[in-house]
């Protein structure tokens, strides 16, 4: 029926024979293979280098040095980076900048915490049952609609001026991307895998444990970088506007008292932030997934 | 001897996969029946009714199956999260599950790969994981799709040898899908032609152990069933492919 079937039908015969004599061609010529690498055409990336990352910021840094030290830039304008680590251990030696920075990833991380179980389980009863994405699905599409800016209002009729109210307007924040990356894993899982589930006589519970939530995870992993991100940013609006305490009031104050040195510490502080937590999540992801074969690994 | 398996009258409508049309079949204990026949004949149909992998088809009949049936599907389907042990003893209850586990990746020849990435495997290698997970659970039936459809030719041979020692040792009944004639003689006892969702021929192999007679008979079967999907083994397409194979 096919070229399979003939060197089957003489599978037996095939492996107990001699091998054919292997014959000398003289006439043909040889090509010459060049026997240093890289001659082949790669489309996949080479290894990563593991400071690759750094080289972007650094330029940044470098171009904004330059700027400053040339005179270029007006320090009313953007102080320079220099004065922006004088302002920044001043800050440290009084304690201010560690204690707000304290105050605030204490904040952050309840929220997180809060929003991405939230968006888990949301995600889970909506990608598993039908009901579950009737009901929740097209509220959370139109959560996504309502910025954060316009609920806060809201937010703090129902839960006061305090604590609640702002780990509550970071989860709220938190929870979406967590939610639709989760669901979209969760509805994306092979059929395949499904049907072996059943054939292996697995329970819902063994099938929602073994194979859906790792099925899952690189969605929700995924969905959590942006929440660690969306975190933050949710944090600089509820402190901006409302708070005694934290970086964000750090930098409300400053601008009051036209400190543009601690606005841009302020500033910094939140970027590096959102860099190192997003860091570790890719450190969380990398461990987590290690079984996946991509183009990046 | 009795029918482990019993199909009577089994019809299926606008499955994606083909259609049924009335079957009757039955399987002794321990028979190995090869289900040959074109694509869309209704051979994975059947056997994803008895696998009870069909939910939304619609149809009639009845069947009775055993309670302990595993499947082998055309890829491997292991879970890629999963190192290769935990891949065979998914589901596996008991307090020596993992041991089990151990025994029936060393038959197919993987010990030592248990702690291995299913990525980290050759196609060959991931089915054989497959076969270990089916094995693992004792099957009274053995349902297999296209097992050996994606493989190269040498590594089917290997497998040929590898599913037969297997059966000796675990004697399950065995339902084989598979379109490929050769295969269907060196593995079956009872070869099962489906034609538009209908059994169109029981043959009996009965193939001779070894020696000259194994090959007049094989010869004379494949002949027999390429000819009745019209293609003659001596000229024409099959013998040029032949050559190529070969070559």
């Amino acid at each position: 029926m096919n070229s399979l079937t003939a060197i089957d039908a003489n599978a037996g015969s095939a492996l107990t024979a001699p091998p054919p004599a292997v014959t000398a061609r003289p006439e043909t010529p040889r090509r010459a293979i060049p026997s240093s690498a890289g001659s082949g055409r790669r489309l996949g990336l080479e290894k990563a280098s593991r400071f690759g990352w750094a080289l972007g910021p650094f330029l940044l840094v470098l171009y904004w040095s330059v700027l400053s030290y040339t005179g270029f830039l007006d320090p009313r304008t953007l102080p320079a980076p220099w004065v922006a680590v004088d302002t920044a251990v001043d800050l440290v030696r009084t304690g201010r900048l560690q204690d707000n920075l304290a105050i605030s990833a204490w904040r952050a991380f309840q929220g997180l915490l809060l929003g991405s179980g939230v968006g888990l389980v949301l995600a889970l009863l909506s990608g598993l049952s039908l009901l579950g994405g009737y009901v929740i699905d097209g509220v959370v599409q139109l959560k996504r609609g309502v910025p954060v800016l316009a609920l806060i209002p809201f937010m703090i009729l129902w839960f006061g001026i305090g604590e609640v109210m702002k780990v509550s307007v970071i989860a709220v924040t938190v929870f979406v991307p967590i939610y639709v990356h989760t669901h979209n894993a969760l509805r994306a899982i092979d059929i395949k895998q499904v049907e072996l589930a059943e054939t292996l006589g697995l329970t819902h519970l063994e099938f929602i444990r073994h194979v859906v939530l790792p099925g899952a995870l690189p969605g929700l992993l995924l969905g959590l970088r942006f929440g660690v991100t969306a975190s933050w940013l949710a944090l600089v609006v509820v402190e901006q506007l409302n708070a005694s305490s934290g970086i964000g009031y750090m930098v409300t104050l400053a601008r009051n008292y036209a400190q543009t040195d601690v606005m841009l510490v302020g500033l910094i502080v939140y970027a590096l932030l959102g860099l190192g937590s997003d860091a570790l999540v890719r450190l969380v992801q990398g461990r987590a997934l290690r079984w996946r074969r991509t183009l990046a690994a | 001897m009795s029918a482990v398996v019993s199909i009577r009258g089994l019809t299926r409508r606008f499955t994606l996969k083909g259609i049924l049309n009335g079957i009757d079949l039955d399987i002794q204990e321990g028979e190995f029946v090869a289900l040959l026949g074109r694509s869309g004949s209704g051979k994975s149909t059947l056997l994803r009714a008895l696998a009870d992998l069909d939910h939304e088809a619609e149809g009639e009949g009845e069947y009775s199956v055993p309670d302990r049936i595993s499947v082998v599907f055309q890829d491997a389907r292991l879970l890629p999260w999963k190192p290769v042990l935990d891949n065979v003893v998914l589901g596996l209850r008991g307090p020596d599950a993992r041991e089990r586990g151990r025994r029936a990746l060393a038959e197919v020849e993987l010990a030592g790969r248990e702690e291995a990435w299913p990525h980290e495997l050759s196609g060959g290698e991931q089915q054989r994981v497959a076969l270990a997970r089916s094995l693992v659970r004792e099957p009274q039936l053995l349902l297999a799709d296209e097992p050996f459809g994606a493989l190269d030719a040498l590594t089917r041979i290997r497998m040929h040898a590898l599913l037969r020692r297997l059966r000796v040792s675990h004697d399950p009944a065995v339902l084989l899908v598979t379109h490929d004639v050769a295969e269907a003689i060196e593995l079956a006892d009872r070869i099962v032609i489906l034609e538009d969702g209908r059994i169109h021929r029981d043959i009996t192999v009965n193939l001779p152990a070894e020696g000259e007679a194994r090959r007049e008979r094989f010869a004379e079967l494949e002949e027999e069933l390429l000819a009745l999907f019209g293609v003659r083994s001596d000229t024409g397409v099959g013998h040029g492919e032949r050559e190529r194979a070969q070559g």
